[in-house]
C-alpha cells in the first residue's frame, strides 16, 4: 500500500461530505417542532394526541374512502359528541383556524397537502 | 447431433412428441391470451347493484316540463349546489344537468312526422347512471364507480384526467377541467368564493358529472335539482321500492330511454 494516507484522507473527506445533512443539523439545527395551538376549546381529538401528530393523514385517507366509496358518512364519536367524517367540518369544524395549526406545522415539516386545490378552507375563527 | 443417434422408430416417437407439445403449448398461450379477458367480460358484464336496498333513479316528465320552456332551475340549483363554474366556451364548458333538443337527446328515436315542435323541445339531460356504465369499464384507476345503489360516482381523489370515460360516454354526461374551475390565490384561498363552501371544488386535469347528489343522499334530502323544479317534471326515488313515486309511475306510462340500444341500460326514464 503506497497511498494510505490519501485513501484514508479520501474517504474522511467523503463521509464528511456525504453525512453534511446529518451532522449539520445535528450541530447546528432546531429539532424543537413549533409551539402549536390547535385553536379549540375541546379537550379531545378523533384518536390521543401521540397517534393525531403521526397517523392523521391516514385517518383522513380512511374518512376520504368511507365517505366517498363507501357511502359512510360517519358518525364519529369524539368525546361523547357525533361528528361526520368531513376534512373541513369535522377537522377544521373543531380546530377554529387552519392557518394558525395543521398550516403552521406543515410549513415547519414542508409538506404541502393539495386537498384545499378543491376542499375549500372554512373561515379562521 | 453425434450423441444423440436415433434409431428410425425413436425419431419418428420424438417428433410426433414435439408436435404435439407445441400443440398443446400453443393451445395453452391461446387459453392464456383469450380466456382471461373473455372471463373479465363476463364477470364485469354483471353491475354490482343489489337487489335488496336502494336502487335510485330518476323520471324526467317532459311534458310537464314542456310547460316551462326555456326554464333551467334545475340547471342553476345544481351548479350552484355543487360549484359548477360557469365558462362561456363550449370546449371547455362543464355540465352536470342540461338541456338538449330531442333529435340529439333521442339520436334514432325520432320520426319523420312527429308530433309539432317535438324534434326541437328542450329536454333535460344528465348522467343515466347506468346499470351497465361504459365509463365504469374503462376508467384504469377505478376512479368511477358504480355504488350498489346503482349511483355511477367520481371518486375525485382518484382521477388522473385520462379521460377514457369521457370517450366511453355515450351521453356526453362527462366534462373535464380544462382549466382550474376555482383558482386560488396566496394561502389556498378561492379567489372568487365558490357558491357552497360546504361542496369541494373540482381543480385542473380531473372529470366530473352529475352524481345524483350522493352527499344529499347521505343527509337524507332529496337531489338539488329535483328541489328548484317548480313544474314537478324531476321525480326521484328507489325501484326497488314497489310504493315509491317513480316505480308507480313507469308502471303506470309508457316511459322511453336515451339509447337503449346500446345495452347500458339508464336510470333516467323519460315521459314523452
Ligand atoms: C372535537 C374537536 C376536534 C376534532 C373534531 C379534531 N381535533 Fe385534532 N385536536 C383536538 C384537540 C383538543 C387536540 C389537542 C390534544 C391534546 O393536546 O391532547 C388536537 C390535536 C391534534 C393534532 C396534534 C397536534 C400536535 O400538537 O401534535 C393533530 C395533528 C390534529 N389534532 C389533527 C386533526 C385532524 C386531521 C382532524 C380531523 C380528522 C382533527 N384533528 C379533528 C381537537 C379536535
Ligand atoms: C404536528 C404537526 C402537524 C399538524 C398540527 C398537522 N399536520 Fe398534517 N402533516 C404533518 C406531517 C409531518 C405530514 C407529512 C407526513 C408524511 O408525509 O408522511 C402531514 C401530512 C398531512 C396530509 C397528507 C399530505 C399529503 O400530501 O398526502 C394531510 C391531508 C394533512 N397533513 C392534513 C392536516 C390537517 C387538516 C391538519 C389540521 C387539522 C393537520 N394536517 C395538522 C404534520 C402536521
Ligand atoms: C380534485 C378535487 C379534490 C381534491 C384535490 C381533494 N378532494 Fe377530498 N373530496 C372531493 C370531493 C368532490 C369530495 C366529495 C364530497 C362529498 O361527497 O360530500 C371529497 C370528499 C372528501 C372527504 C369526505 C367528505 C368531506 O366533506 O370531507 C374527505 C375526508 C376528503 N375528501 C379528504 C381529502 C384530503 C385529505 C385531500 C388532500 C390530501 C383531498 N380530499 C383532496 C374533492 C377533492
Amino acid at each position: 500500500m503506497h497511498d494510505q494516507g490519501k485513501v484514508i484522507a479520501g474517504i474522511v473527506i467523503f463521509l464528511i461530505v456525504v453525512l453534511f445533512p446529518i451532522w449539520y443539523t445535528g450541530a447546528f439545527g432546531d429539532f424543537t417542532p413549533p409551539n402549536l395551538d390547535p385553536v379549540t376549546d375541546a379537550k379531545e381529538c378523533v384518536k390521543d394526541k401521540a397517534t393525531m401528530t403521526a397517523w392523521h393523514m391516514d385517518l383522513l385517507n380512511e374518512w376520504r374512502n368511507d365517505v366517498v366509496r363507501n357511502n359512510d358518512r360517519g358518525p364519529v364519536l369524539i368525546a361523547g359528541k357525533e361528528w361526520e367524517k368531513s376534512l373541513t367540518r369535522t377537522c377544521l369544524g373543531c380546530h377554529g383556524s387552519y392557518r394558525k395549526f395543521c398550516h403552521k406545522c406543515h410549513t415547519y415539516a414542508d409538506v404541502k397537502p393539495d386537498c384545499w386545490q378543491c376542499h375549500v378552507v372554512p373561515e379562521e375563527r | 447431433m453425434e450423441d444423440r443417434k436415433p434409431d428410425a422408430e425413436g425419431a419418428v416417437e420424438k417428433d410426433v412428441s414435439r408436435r404435439g407439445f407445441l400443440a398443446a403449448s400453443g393451445a395453452v398461450a391461446i387459453a392464456i391470451g383469450c380466456g382471461g379477458p373473455i372471463l373479465a367480460a363476463l364477470a364485469s358484464a354483471r353491475s354490482s347493484t343489489k337487489e335488496d336496498g336502494p336502487r335510485w333513479a330518476m323520471v324526467v316528465d317532459t311534458r310537464k316540463c314542456e310547460e316551462k320552456g326555456d326554464c333551467m332551475a334545475c340547471s342553476l340549483a345544481c351548479h350552484q349546489t355543487h360549484n359548477v363554474p360557469e365558462i362561456d366556451s363550449k370546449k371547455e364548458e362543464i355540465k352536470w344537468i342540461w338541456k338538449e333538443p330531442y333529435k340529439h337527446a333521442f339520436l334514432g328515436q325520432e320520426a319523420e312526422h312527429m308530433r309539432h315542435g317535438l324534434k326541437e323541445l328542450p329536454i333535460t339531460v344528465m348522467c343515466n347512471h347506468c346499470e351497465n356504465p361504459p365509463c365504469v369499464r374503462v376508467c384504469p384507476t377505478q376512479a368511477t364507480f358504480q355504488r350498489e345503489d346503482g349511483i355511477v360516482l367520481m371518486d375525485m381523489h382518484r382521477c388522473i384526467g385520462c379521460r377514457y370515460c369521457i370517450v366511453a360516454c355515450p351521453y356526453g354526461s362527462r366534462s373535464f377541467n380544462w382549466k382550474d374551475p376555482w383558482p386560488r390565490g396566496d394561502d389556498n384561498e378561492p379567489v372568487d368564493s365558490p357558491p357552497n363552501p360546504d361542496f369541494p371544488t373540482r381543480m385542473r386535469g380531473v372529470v366530473e358529472k352529475c352524481n345524483f347528489c350522493a352527499e344529499r343522499l347521505g343527509t337524507d334530502q332529496g337531489p338539488a335539482c329535483v328541489e328548484a323544479c317548480e313544474c314537478e317534471a324531476l321525480i326521484f326515488g328507489d325501484l326497488n321500492d314497489p310504493e315509491s313515486e317513480v316505480r308507480l309511475l313507469l308502471e303506470e306510462e309508457l316511459s322511453q330511454r336515451r339509447r337503449p340500444e346500446l345495452g347500458t341500460n339508464p336510470h333516467v326514464f323519460y315521459l314523452v
